[in-house]
């Protein structure tokens, strides 16, 4: 297949990430034009009420684009040490085991400030990601995509079930509990972010750094070792950066699934599968998609608006069910 | 010298056939103490005397509104939905020829709760009209992840994937229909997500048992059919099965199943995944597994309301305890699956 041009890509992307911004600042209960939305950002003005529209919608749109980048990235890391083209944090039971802490959190130990919640969430998803690896890489065949498919749903079904134990007898706290079922970008505030902001640096440059080690292990253990790559240390310090993403994303936005699976598709199918393009793209493309997904929550649910948990997944799910079928029969 | 291997052959089979209808009694006498208990155990504890007399006609204070109206109902759901369940994940699991290709985990009952979900919360329907959009819609999906998984080669490990994928979709669109819902609704629609026997009404009952009685009838009747299925296609069409429409029954009845006892009481986890492989453990290959899973999935629906019920200080839904005890079983079998290299 014909590979894009990188510099042709890389223009694109950047009038994609511009467009997404603009549309995530204009777009929503009340719609404000381009041109305003450009003169308020440049000259700073909260006076009329779409100017203090924009600014609200400022922190928003902001952690949009963490929060895709982060979750493209993830994915991408996920994808490249497992050896697994499904990986994703919300197939590895990631989103599932940070409700299922934070929540106990709420109900036990009434936890209000975000560093708990981020604490807890990044636990809680560190301790599911391992153990779903884990599961599925038991046993000689290694990890397949079905077994990792199959233990991550199997471990989210269980933990789902324990949430329900700890929240039915609550009813107080499942108002609270019901938007922890499906992820948003609503919620962000300049506090939280500045919160998981320190975590997410630290992944993204542990990504950004392991991505030359990763293509040498995308050539198989002993070629890598060849090479010079420590392999156990290069795999624990990605699989810990790709959870850390994902993790402090979902400690601020709940269950956002789906992105970390399409996002490096995608651009593998237009960049080809170098690590060094991969992970920098993905977090621009990340970043686009989540932006979007908002949008187009926004509109659909118009007046009030559509989780941008439920886009994606609408979005990505019929792109897992694409790479089931591609996939030949063996490689299940 | 071949009369002699007959007659083995022969005395073997019909050991093992006696050895069937053994441990199918066994479960059966299971599945009536669990009822029982059902019955005697609640708020106030009835004697066996009681409840037999109170079903036999008697009207006796306070004993026959508790057990006519709140635990008889509630047994009976338990006892027919986990038929349901039961006979139809066997039924799947055996067609595909693959444990894990339960209708719970390739998604044809989140097909079916969707539609349940959407006519009760947003449409405020209730009754025979639920449970008939839950059957077209679980139909519907089950058709869908067949054609999509037919397109380059058909495979159980594709159908399961794609499965999950269509979940996936569908788990969000209901928790985006609860997220939206009334708050004085979520008790209710929280059923939709775990499974629940609480506020189970008699009306129900005549529907889910004639469906339930019908179409497993229908499943055990062409079990013999499918036993030779199991076998492989050619050798099925050599046998002079009709494969194409033995098949379409058994799938069209199976998801008649699931889907009209998702519409009473939700999506009750890993249940029609766990009696077909516990069935053929007990009972042995070879043998019909559809009834005597039937009878595992009652045990377990009865059996696990009962400990939701009265094992904590709050009483939990059916579909939680269910959750928690299937759960480790998939991941053993996973790993299992891993150990046998594929």
């Amino acid at each position: 297949m014909k590979k894009i041009n990188p510099l042709l890509l890389i223009v694109l992307s950047i009038i994609g990430l511009s467009i997404s911004i603009l549309a995530s600042l204009a777009f929503g209960a009340r719609h404000i034009g381009f041109l305003e939305v450009i003169q308020t950002l440049m000259y700073n003005q909260g006076e009329t009420l779409n100017q203090i529209v924009v600014h609200e919608r400022i922190p928003r749109t902001l952690f949009g684009i963490v929060a895709g980048a982060s979750l493209g990235i993830s994915g991408a890391l996920m994808q490249a040490i497992t050896r697994n083209p499904i990986a994703d944090p919300s197939i590895l039971g990631v989103n599932t085991g940070a409700s299922l802490f934070v929540v106990a959190g709420i109900a036990f130990f009434n936890i209000g400030r975000p560093i708990e919640y981020i604490g807890l969430a990044l636990l809680g998803s560190s301790i599911v990601a391992l153990f779903v690896f884990g599961i599925s890489s038991l046993g000689r065949s290694g990890s397949t995509p079905i077994k990792l498919a199959l233990a991550g749903a199997a471990t989210s079904a269980a933990l789902s079930s324990i949430i329900s134990a700890i929240v039915l007898p609550r009813t107080d706290s499942m108002t609270n509990f019901r938007f922890w079922q499906v992820g948003s970008i609503s919620g962000a505030t300049w506090e939280g972010m500045l919160t998981v902001l320190p975590f997410l640096l630290i992944g993204l440059l542990i990504g950004l750094f392991s991505s030359p080690t990763l293509d040498a292990l995308a050539l198989g253990d002993e070629l890598a070792i060849g090479l010079g790559v420590r392999t156990g240390i290069v795999r624990l310090l990605s699989t810990g950066a790709g959870v850390i993403l994902c993790g402090a994303t979902t400690a601020i936005a709940g269950p956002i699934g789906f992105v970390g699976l399409m996002v490096p598709h995608s651009v593998r199918l237009l960049l080809g599968p170098s690590m060094k393009r991969l992970i920098p793209m993905s977090a621009v493309f990340g970043a686009i998609l989540l932006l979007f997904a908002d949008v187009i929550g926004r509109l659909i649910g118009s007046p009030s608006e559509l989780e941008s948990g439920i886009v994606t997944a609408f979005i990505g799910a019929p792109i897992l069910i694409l790479i089931a079928m591609k996939a030949k029969v063996k490689s299940l | 010298m071949s009369d002699l291997m007959t007659t083995t052959l022969l005395m073997g089979f019909r050991r093992r056939r006696f050895r069937w209808a053994f441990l199918t009694s066994i479960l059966i006498l299971t599945v009536l103490v669990l009822s029982c208990m059902a019955l005697v155990l609640g708020n106030t504890i009835y004697p066996l005397s009681t409840v037999i007399s109170v079903i036999g006609g008697e009207s006796i204070q306070g004993a026959t509104f508790a057990i006519y109206t709140l635990r008889l109902p509630r047994m009976l759901t338990g006892l027919f939905v986990g038929l349901a369940f039961g006979i139809a994940g066997s039924t799947f699991q055996n067609l595909l020829r693959n444990p894990l290709a339960s209708p719970d985990i390739i998604g044809i009952t989140s097909g079916s709760s969707i539609a349940a979900v959407f006519c009760i919360l947003i449409l405020g329907l209730s009754g025979p009209l639920v449970s008939i959009a839950a059957v077209i819609s679980g139909l519907l999906v089950a058709l869908i992840i067949y054609l999509l998984s037919r397109s380059g080669g058909f495979s159980g490990g594709k159908l399961i994937l794609i499965g999950i994928g269509i979940q996936a979709m569908i788990q969000s669109a209901i928790s985006y229909l609860i997220l939206r819902s009334n708050q004085n609704d979520i008790p209710s629609a929280l059923r939709w997500l775990s499974g629940s026997l609480n506020g189970v009404r008699l009306s129900a009952l005549p529907g889910l048992v004639s469906v339930v009685l019908i179409f497993s009838s229908l499943i055990i009747l062409l079990g013999r059919h499918l036993r030779i299925l199991e076998l492989g296609e050619q050798a099925a069409t050599s046998l002079g099965v009709r494969t194409d429409l033995i098949r379409l029954l058994l799938v069209l009845s199976g998801v008649f199943l699931i889907a009209y006892a998702t519409a009473v009481t939700g999506p009750i986890a890993f249940v029609s995944f766990l009696s077909g492989p516990i069935a053929k453990k007990w009972v042995g290959s070879g043998l019909p597994t559809e009834f005597p899973a039937g009878l595992i999935g009652a045990i377990l629906v009865i059996g696990s309301d009962l400990i939701g019920q009265y094992a904590f200080s709050t009483r939990l839904p059916v579909g939680v305890i269910t959750g928690i005890l299937g759960s480790p079983y998939l991941l053993y079998l996973i790993i299992r699956m891993n150990r046998q290299g594929g």
